[in-house]
């Protein structure tokens, strides 16, 4: 169940947008959620989806693969179209029973934000699609690196992403061993009432939480034996530099958010 | 002094327990006055059981715990100096026993290079040291792989390269293998003992499984946080009584000697491999039917 | 081998009909973690089960209590299908006891007789019917009474496990499974875990299966092997006979106790024993009596 989830699986193939500077995939990330909320009009729509789907075509991720990484929003999207449908009351009513009331308006409405939507997921599962984690991480770290001045602890953070993701693999792991074992001595998961099931999840979750804390603790001795004392004077291994390539990303990132405001005012 | 590794001078260890108001409820005497030294290059094993001590003395090689009392030297240098911390968790470097928490990146070649970026290792020679680790315990072959999908063996072996790639001259390893199956033990083992022979790494392998101490140098029992015995595994597998008495085990063909001794046969004192057996019980075999003539 | 089972015992037993399980079928993890398992588990039986890692022997023991279900075949317990729809599997995990690869890290209660008393509770059982249950466990599975009231996180390596053990017998199960109960223990605690396991075989009519790795371990303890390798019973027998077929164990990377080597090496040496021994014990009778004879 847990391990359906696509979003946010490195997809490991060689590509155009794999070989990016991670702090290009973030900025230009950031820089398309952005535009997705500047636009008004249908050209905004049609300049949003040809942009996502030519950087699709480029990174090489089977766009099946994507599509797999969208059942999980699929609820929120329903939701969302279902309160749009619902709640316009603008426009010349198409259906109406009991008290639903459709207007045409509404339907519009609904489809155009359920777009939004789902460019929105393709946009931001692209950039964990084609990053690696840890280049996700030395991407923020680095990117980020400019809050240090304000005292933010940019490296500890990243490198506690970088070692979320190195665990949440052996604890989801840990937590289908740990529910076996507890269905073995009769425990139950799948039945009773809200409060009965909350109930029944702390057998799991002690158990869960000792585990944590005791592979916390041998981490920290692990990373203490192998020298590591914080940020201060760390070398890396694949440090960031940004390439040609990196700096052609920024102006075509750069020109399409241009294009992007421009077709507001056009329209 | 620079003749040793590491040397002990009458190490004491106490953990002590105290209440919520930070009284002392009760002082626990991990080690009692432990001398041990190793030699540069050699091999030694240290046996023991749970709560023995024996990992306690790892941690305080690495410089994780500090003596109550007594003093540790690693390459010469005080292990309470806080200046050469880092020098001496460089030049000893530790192998914990579970695999899964002590591998901390997402990828092989990543992992092997923590080490070497926390001390400030220049990117390329990080990458030339990475490679060297990872060839000297036989990874090559996974440098580009999750640590999630390797063995237990395999991950054993990664923490070792992420160890050898800070260059040490010294490696301690507690119970590396206390949660890997049979392959993943002799895998871990071999490569240890590879490492000490190929690549001269001084080596201090802590386990209670007697059949991995065989090939050491030296091996050293630990019982109640003392040193109880100490000497080449054929000395030390020799009192098979007193091994038996810190509930130790011993090889079965060591034991069965032991027994067949107190039985009346003619064995000699410790036998450790199969054919040493066979050429005791034959040589006394002979030796019986002459006198029987 | 069925034929070998008198019909009226099969009702007392476990029975395993060409089982196979699939794992991720249709995809590229696809794995078949076990074909064709034929088993019949009598009662009263001490299994040892052996087999490297990936060689499916944790995936059978999880089938024998409905953990998992079979992608096909079927497997009865006392004459029905466990597979049925109608099948109480819940009641089933009581009869079938399965204990886990360090069942101390499944410990969550606050004192240990509470954690023990977890699986009875489940069962719906009275709280003096649970409370006997309970007591009876902890004192089979070797728990001090001083321990009964301590918190379980505070207690060692060895005692956890025990505590853990005495959770599963709890249920009072006819049938025990223990998933390399020794595992990551010093020598001391693994005697000490075994014996105690052995115990509880012979003073019950219990049925024991030991998963591990140690052959030393099964040959002491099991009067049966069951070899898995790839998904498969490789082999099935006493200890005796699965010895005997050492050289075949090697070829799939497990290896006989020494002394089954060194009874080998004997008879290469020209003396012949009367049979391999499979533990120190019966070499020691073995070689005393060769002795006692020798020279003749």
């Amino acid at each position: 169940m847990i391990r359906d989830i696509t979003i946010g699986q490195y997809y490991p193939v060689e590509s155009p947008i794999h070989r990016l500077d991670p702090r290009v995939k973030l900025s230009g990330t950031m820089i398309f959620l952005i535009s997705l909320f500047v636009f008004s009009g249908y050209l905004g729509y049609i300049i949003a989806a040809v942009f996502v789907s030519c950087v699709i075509k480029l990174s090489k991720v089977p766009f099946r693969y994507i599509v797999r990484g969208l059942r999980p929003v699929l609820m929120l999207l329903l939701i969302t179209l279902l309160f749009n449908l619902l709640l316009t009351r603008e426009g010349e009513e198409v259906f109406s029973f009991w008290i639903i009331h459709i207007y045409d308006e509404g339907v519009i409405m609904a489809a155009l934000m359920a777009v939004r939507l789902v460019l929105l997921v393709l946009g931001s599962s692209l950039m964990t699609f084609t990053t690696t984690p840890n280049q996700l991480t030395d991407g923020l770290e680095k990117g980020l690196g400019f809050l240090k001045k304000i005292r933010v602890p940019v490296h500890e953070i990243a490198m506690m992403m970088s070692i979320a993701l190195r665990f949440i693999p052996i604890l989801i792991e840990e937590t289908d061993k740990i529910m076996k074992a507890q269905q073995a001595r009769g425990a139950d998961f799948e039945s009773g009432k809200l409060l009965q099931r909350a109930k029944a999840l702390v057998p799991l979750l002690v158990p869960l939480f000792v585990s944590a804390i005791r592979r916390a603790n041998d981490l920290a001795f692990a990373m203490e034996a192998r020298c590591y004392h914080g940020g201060e004077g760390r070398t890396k291994m694949k440090p960031l530099r940004y390439q040609k390539r990196d700096a052609a990303a920024y102006i075509i990132l750069f020109a399409y958010l241009g294009v992007m405001i421009g077709s507001s005012f056009l329209f | 002094m620079k003749k040793n590794m590491l040397f002990t001078d009458k190490l004491v260890f106490e953990y002590i327990r105290r209440d919520e108001e930070g009284n002392v409820e009760s002082i626990t005497r991990a080690l009692d006055e432990v001398n041990l030294e190793v030699k540069r290059g050699e091999f030694v094993a240290i046996l023991g059981h749970n709560g023995s001590g024996k990992s306690t003395v790892a941690k305080h090689i690495n410089a994780l715990l500090s003596p109550t009392e007594g003093a540790v030297f690693v390459n010469g240098m005080d292990t309470k100096d806080e200046e050469h911390l880092w020098d001496i968790r460089r030049s000893a470097g530790m192998v914990f026993q579970n695999p899964d928490n002590q591998i901390i990146a997402t990828v092989v070649e990543e992992d092997v290079a923590f080490g070497p970026e926390n001390i400030g290792i220049p990117t390329e020679e990080i990458w030339r040291r990475v490679e060297e680790s990872l060839a000297a315990v036989g990874m090559t072959a996974y440098r580009t792989h999750s640590p999630n999908k390797l063995s237990g063996g395999q991950k054993q072996r990664v923490a070792i390269a992420g160890i050898m790639a800070m260059r040490p001259d010294c490696i301690v390893l507690d119970e590396p293998t206390a949660m890997l199956d049979p392959v993943g033990r002799k895998e871990v083992i071999r490569t240890v003992h590879e490492l000490n022979k190929n690549e001269g790494v001084t080596i201090l392998l802590i386990t209670h499984y007697m059949d991995e101490v065989i090939d050491a140098d030296r091996v050293i029992v630990m019982d109640g946080g003392k040193v109880v015995m100490q000497g080449t595994p054929r000395a030390v597998f020799s009192q098979v009584e007193r091994l038996k008495e810190y509930r130790l085990d011993v090889p079965q063909v060591t034991e069965l000697a032991y027994e067949l001794k107190k039985k009346g046969v003619p064995m000699p004192d410790g036998i450790l491999t199969v054919e040493e057996f066979t050429a005791a019980y034959c040589t006394a075999k002979g030796k019986l039917q002459e006198s029987r003539g | 081998m069925e034929a070998q089972t008198k019909a009226g015992d099969l009702r007392e037993c476990m029975v395993l009909d060409h089982v196979n399980y699939v794992y991720g079928a249709g995809t590229a993890y696809e794995k078949h973690a076990l074909q064709d398992i034929n088993l019949v588990l009598r009662k009263g039986e001490f299994i040892g089960l052996i087999g490297h890692t990936g060689s499916g022997k944790s995936t059978l023991v999880q089938h024998l209590n409905g953990l998992i279900t079979p992608t096909s075949g079927h497997i009865y317990y006392r004459g029905n299908d466990i597979g049925a729809a109608d099948y109480n599997r819940k009641e089933l995990r009581g009869k079938v006891g399965l204990v886990f690869q360090y069942p101390e890290h499944q410990l969550f209660e606050t004192t240990v007789v509470k954690d023990v008393a977890f699986g009875p509770k489940n069962m719906g059982l009275s709280q003096l019917e649970t409370d006997m249950r309970t007591f009876a466990a902890l004192k089979e599975a070797g728990v001090s009474e001083t321990l009964y009231d301590a918190s379980p996180f505070e207690l060692s390596g060895g005692q956890k496990r025990r505590v853990a053990i005495a959770g599963v017998l709890a249920m009072q199960p006819d049938i025990l499974i223990l998933d390399e109960p020794t595992a990551g223990l010093d020598p001391r605690g693994r005697d000490e875990i075994l014996e105690r396991i052995a115990k509880i075989h012979d003073e019950g009519d219990r049925t024991v299966i030991l998963v591990s790795h140690s052959m030393e371990d099964v040959a002491k303890y099991a009067s049966r092997l069951i070899v898995m390798n790839g998904g498969r019973v490789f082999c099935d027998g006493t200890p005796k006979e699965v010895f005997e077929a050492y050289k075949e164990l090697e070829d799939i990377g497990l290896a006989a106790p020494q002394v089954t080597y060194l009874s080998e090496a004997l008879k290469n040496a020209g003396i012949a024993l009367p049979y391999n021994a499979t533990t120190v014990e019966e070499a020691k009778e073995l070689l005393l009596a060769d002795w006692r004879g020798g020279g003749r």
